[in-house]
C-alpha cells in the first residue's frame, strides 16, 4: 500500500493580475522504501505541489481548489492546523535547499537536534542526548560529541545539510520531502548526500519525496519519477521507462537539455593568446595572521580562439582566478601577459583600453544587471563609453547586438526584472560582447539557470564564440558542462592548480586522485 | 526584409522617445495623482513666499495695540495676534523663512550627505574610516554648543542658520547612504561596470547611487519638517530669527502659549506646516515609488 497518494491536487494563487493555477490537478503516490522524485524547472510547481500537502503555502493568498493526499489513511488536505502540525515533524520531515537558513545561527546544533524530542515527545535530556548523538554518527558526522555543542556557521555546507537531514530524522519520520537538498552543494558532497539519503531509506524504511530540476541527480537514486512542467503532470514512470522510452516531448526535451558529448578542438595557433605566470592572490584578514591563499602560483596559458574549461568546487580559488585576469581581483604575486602585454600593472587609461579587450559574464543574472537600467541603457553603456560606434548609429548596432544574443527588439526598453533568468542572461552576455571584445571569462554563466534554459545559452556561448573569435575562460563546477563545451580543462583545488590538459585527456585518463573523485561524483551515471 | 525593416523602425521610435531612468520615472509620478497635488501645493506655497512682499494684506511690522486679538473676520482673514498684527500676512512672511530653512538647508545636508557616504562606502578601507569617525565626532557634538559657537564667531544671521542645521542633518543622510553604498558595491553590476571600464565617479553616478535613492528620499521628506521645527526651538531660543521677524514654528510656539484664549493663533500657522508635511510625504512617497522601477507594471 502506498504510504501518499495524492489525486487531483489543485492550487491556486490569487495575485493583483488575476488568478494564477500553480498546480493543475496533479496526481502521484509515494511507496514506502521507495524514492519518488518530482522533476521540473522553476515554475513548475513542483515545490508548491509539497508544500501544499504540509500546510506550507500561505494562504491567502494561496488556495487549494481540489483533490485529495491520502496519508495513513488520513486526507492531509482537510486536517485542521492543528492536527497538520502533529504530522509534519514527527511522521513527515523536511528538509530543504539551503542548510543555513534553516539553523538558527544562536543556538547549538544539539540544543536544535534535541529540541524537538524535549518539547514535544517529553524525553528526559539525558536521552534525547544519547540519541541526538547516535542520529549524527548515522548520517555520517564524525566526531558527535564536538559537532553537538559546536554552532552552525562552523560547518560546511555539506556538514550542514548532514545535520539537517539529523534533525529530520529525530521523530522517526516515515516520509521524508527533499526540497532541492543537494543544489547548493559541491558535486563531490552532493554525490555524499545522496547516498547518505538512500541508505538511510532502506535502513530506516521510509519513503522519501524528492524535488530536483535535475534529472541528472535523480537519475540515480529515484524508483519513480514525476515529470512536472506548469502546474501538470507531463509524464510519470520509472527511470528505465523514462529514459530510454520518454513518451512526453517535455521529458525528451528536458533529457536533450542534458550536456553531453564532447568538444573536438580546432585549436592550431600556437602562440598563447594570455600567460598566467605564478599567478597569487592571498588575502591578509588580520595583520598578523596566516594568508588566505585563494589563489596560490597558478601558470596556464590560453590560446587565441580556445575554451579553456576551468573547474573546481567552491572555494578553490576558480572565480578569483577568472577575476583576477581580468584586474577584478587583486594580484599579489606573478604576472599575467595579455597579447604580449603585461597587464599586471596597467592603470589609468592604459587600463581602460584593456578592459575593452577582456570582459566577463557572471554567474547570478538576477545580479549582475543594474535594476534601474533598460537593456538599451546597459547596451549603450560601454559602446558610448567605449567609443564604439557615434550616437546616430547607437541604435542600430544595438539591434545587432540583439539580434546576435536572440532577444526580440520590442524588449528593447524592459527593466531587467521583467525577463526570465536565461533572457537575462542573454542581455548580460550582449553587454559582455558589446565592447567587441577577444577575451572572455564566463564564471558559472550557466548555473543558475533551468536546465533547458542552460543548453540554449551554451549554444548561444558556443555559436558566439566562434562567429566573434572569442578567446574564453570557461569557470564551472558541472562537470558535463565543461565537458560540452571545452577545448581544454583545467583543475583547480584549494588555490593550485591541480591538473590540466585536453578535455579528452582529463576526462578519459585523468591522471590526479582528485580529478578522479570529481569525475566519480558526476550524477546520472544510469543515464548514459 | 519588410519585417526587419519595420522592427528597426519601432526601435527607432522607441529609442527617440528617450529610456533614462529620470524619463520614465517622471512619466510614473506624473500618473500618481495624490504626488502631483502634494508637488502643486508645494510649488503654491513656493510662489506665495517669493511673492510675499507684494501679496501681503498687511506689513508685518503694522501692529495696532488697540486691536488686540482677533478672530478671524472681513479685514483680518485670519485674525490679528495680541499685538494686532494680521495672522495672514505673519503666516506669508513666517513661511519665507521656514520653507527656505527647509528646503535650503535639507539641500545641503542631502549634498554633503550623499557625497560624503557614497564616497566612503564605495572607497572603503582606511579613507572609510577616517570619513565615518569624522561623522561620529560630530555626532558626539552637543548640537547646541555648536550653534552657540557658530554664533558667537560669526555673529547672528540667518544665512548661518541654514548652514548651522545643514551642517547637523547631513550625518544621519551620511550614515544611510554610506550603508546603502556597501551593499551595492558588493553587486556583480558593479563588478560588470569595473570591468566595463566606466570610472569610479561614472559607476557611483550611473550604477550606486540611482539605486540607493529609495531611502535617502524618505529620509528627505523627514528631514525637511524635523528641519522646520528644528528652526523653531532655535529661534525660540532667540539664537534664530528674531522679531518682527517670524516663522511657522515661532508662530506655532507663541501660539501655544495662548491657545486657550486664542486658539486661532495655534490652529492657522499648525495648518500651514501640517498642509506642507502632508504635500511633502505625498511627493516623496510618489517619488520613491516612480524611481523604483520594479513598483508598477506598465
Amino acid at each position: 500500500m502506498a504510504l501518499l497518494t495524492v489525486d487531483n491536487l489543485q492550487v491556486s494563487f490569487t495575485t493583483r493580475n488575476g488568478t494564477h493555477r500553480a498546480v493543475k490537478g496533479v496526481s502521484f503516490s509515494v511507496q514506502p522504501r521507495k524514492l519518488t522524485a518530482i522533476i521540473g524547472e522553476s515554475g513548475s510547481g513542483k515545490s508548491v505541489s509539497c508544500y501544499a500537502l504540509l500546510g506550507l503555502i500561505p494562504m491567502p493568498p494561496g488556495r487549494i481548489d481540489g483533490g485529495t493526499a491520502l496519508f495513513d489513511g488520513q486526507d492531509l488536505l482537510t486536517l485542521s492546523e492543528k492536527e497538520l502540525r502533529a504530522i509534519r515533524g514527527r511522521d513527515i520531515a523536511m528538509i530543504f535547499q539551503d542548510p543555513m537558513t534553516c539553523l538558527n545561527p544562536f543556538m547549538t546544533i544539539g540544543e536544535q537536534l534535541i529540541e524537538p524530542l524535549v518539547v514535544h515527545q517529553k524525553l528526559p535530556k539525558k536521552q534525547a542526548v544519547a540519541r541526538a548523538m547516535a542520529l549524527l554518527d548515522e548520517v555520517g558526522i564524525r566526531n558527535p560529541e564536538t559537532t553537538y555543542s559546536a554552532y552552525p556557521h562552523e560547518f560546511s555546507g555539506g556538514m550542514r545539510q548532514r545535520v539537517m537531514i539529523a534533525m529530520a530524522l529525530i521523530n522517526e519520520p516515515r516520509l521524508l520531502i527533499a526540497d532541492e537538498p543537494t543544489t547548493a552543494l559541491d558535486v563531490t558532497i552532493q554525490a555524499q548526500i545522496l547516498k547518505l539519503i538512500a541508505e538511510l531509506q532502506q535502513k530506516r524504511d521510509i519513503g522519501v519525496l524528492f524535488i530536483s530540476h535535475d534529472l541528472a541527480v535523480v537519475a540515480d537514486i529515484a524508483d519513480h519519477i514525476v515529470v512536472m512542467e506548469q502546474g501538470e503532470v507531463v509524464e510519470q514512470g520509472s527511470p528505465d521507462e523514462l529514459f530510454n522510452a520518454a513518451q512526453h516531448p517535455y521529458t525528451q526535451k528536458l533529457l536533450d537539455a542534458i550536456p553531453t558529448g564532447q568538444r573536438v578542438s580546432t585549436i592550431t595557433e600556437p602562440k598563447p593568446l594570455i600567460e598566467v605566470q605564478q599567478l597569487r592572490t592571498w588575502f591578509y584578514p588580520n595583520a598578523n595572521g596566516e594568508p588566505v591563499k585563494a589563489v596560490d602560483d597558478v601558470s596556464l596559458s590560453i590560446h587565441r580562439g580556445e575554451i579553456l574549461g576551468l573547474v573546481g568546487e567552491s572555494g578553490s580559488g576558480k572565480s578569483t582566478l577568472g577575476r583576477g585576469l581580468l584586474r577584478l581581483a587583486p594580484i599579489t604575486g606573478g604576472q599575467v601577459t595579455f597579447d604580449g602585454t603585461c597587464v599586471t600593472d596597467l592603470e589609468g587609461t592604459a587600463l581602460k583600453t584593456f578592459r575593452r579587450r577582456m570582459q566577463m559574464i557572471f554567474q547570478d543574472p538576477f545580479a549582475s544587471l543594474n535594476p534601474r537600467m533598460t537593456v538599451y541603457d546597459t547596451l549603450a553603456e560601454p559602446l558610448l563609453l567605449h567609443n564604439i560606434c557615434t550616437k546616430a548609429e547607437l541604435d542600430r548596432v544595438i539591434a545587432r547586438l540583439m539580434d546576435d544574443v536572440g532577444l526580440a527588439h520590442s524588449f528593447i526598453r524592459k527593466y531587467p526584472h521583467e525577463f526570465s533568468g536565461g533572457q537575462r542572461q542573454r542581455i548580460a552576455i550582449g553587454r559582455a560582447l558589446a565592447t567587441k571584445p577577444e577575451f572572455i571569462v564566463a564564471d558559472e554563466p550557466v548555473s543558475a539557470l533551468d536546465v533547458t534554459i542552460q543548453a540554449q545559452i551554451l549554444d548561444l556561448l558556443m555559436a558566439l564564440g566562434s562567429e566573434y573569435g572569442l578567446t574564453m575562460l570557461f569557470i564551472s563546477h558541472d562537470m558535463a558542462v565543461i565537458r560540452r563545451i571545452a577545448d581544454r580543462v583545467v583543475v583547480m583545488y584549494h588555490g593550485r592548480l591541480v591538473e590540466q590538459g585536453s578535455t579528452d585527456q582529463v576526462f578519459n585518463a585523468p591522471k590526479e586522485a582528485y580529478t578522479q573523485s570529481l569525475l566519480a561524483s558526476i550524477p546520472g551515471a544510469a543515464l548514459h | 526584409m519588410t519585417q526587419g525593416a519595420s522592427s528597426d523602425a519601432t526601435l527607432l521610435t522607441q529609442a527617440e522617445q528617450g529610456s533614462s531612468l529620470w524619463q520614465d520615472a517622471w512619466r510614473r509620478l506624473r500618473k500618481n495623482k495624490l504626488a502631483v497635488a502634494g508637488g502643486a501645493i508645494l510649488i503654491l506655497l513656493m510662489t506665495v513666499a517669493l511673492l510675499t512682499p507684494w501679496l501681503a494684506p498687511y506689513s508685518y511690522e503694522t501692529q495696532d495695540l488697540d486691536l488686540g486679538a482677533t478672530p478671524p473676520s472681513a479685514e483680518h482673514w485670519l485674525g490679528t495676534d495680541i499685538f494686532g498684527r494680521d495672522l495672514l500676512t505673519q503666516i506669508m512672511y513666517g513661511g519665507r523663512v521656514s520653507l527656505a530653512v527647509g528646503f535650503i538647508a535639507t539641500a545641503v545636508a542631502l549634498l554633503i550627505g550623499v557625497t560624503w557616504g557614497a564616497v566612503a562606502g564605495y572607497v572603503g578601507g582606511r579613507v572609510d574610516a577616517v570619513m565615518m569617525r569624522l561623522v561620529d565626532i560630530l555626532y558626539a557634538l552637543p548640537f547646541m554648543i555648536f550653534i552657540v559657537l557658530l554664533m558667537v564667531v560669526f555673529g547672528r544671521n540667518v544665512l548661518l542658520l541654514f548652514l548651522a542645521i545643514g551642517a547637523v542633518e547631513w550625518l544621519t543622510m551620511a550614515r544611510i547612504m554610506r550603508s546603502q553604498v556597501q551593499s551595492l558595491r558588493q553587486q556583480e553590476f558593479v563588478e560588470a561596470a569595473i570591468s566595463l571600464g566606466l570610472s569610479p565617479a561614472a559607476i557611483l553616478r550611473r550604477h550606486v547611487v540611482p539605486n540607493a535613492l529609495g531611502p535617502i528620499i524618505v529620509y528627505t521628506t523627514l528631514t525637511i519638517p524635523s528641519v522646520m521645527l528644528l528652526e523653531a526651538f532655535l529661534s525660540f531660543l532667540g539664537l534664530g530669527i528674531q522679531p518682527p521677524q517670524t516663522s511657522w514654528g515661532l508662530l506655532i510656539s507663541y501660539g501655544a502659549e495662548t491657545m486657550e484664549e486664542y486658539p486661532w493663533l495655534l490652529i492657522f500657522p499648525g495648518l500651514a506646516l501640517t498642509i506642507t508635511l502632508f504635500s511633502l510625504n505625498f511627493l516623496g512617497d510618489g517619488l520613491r515609488d516612480a524611481l523604483d522601477v520594479r513598483g508598477s507594471k506598465d
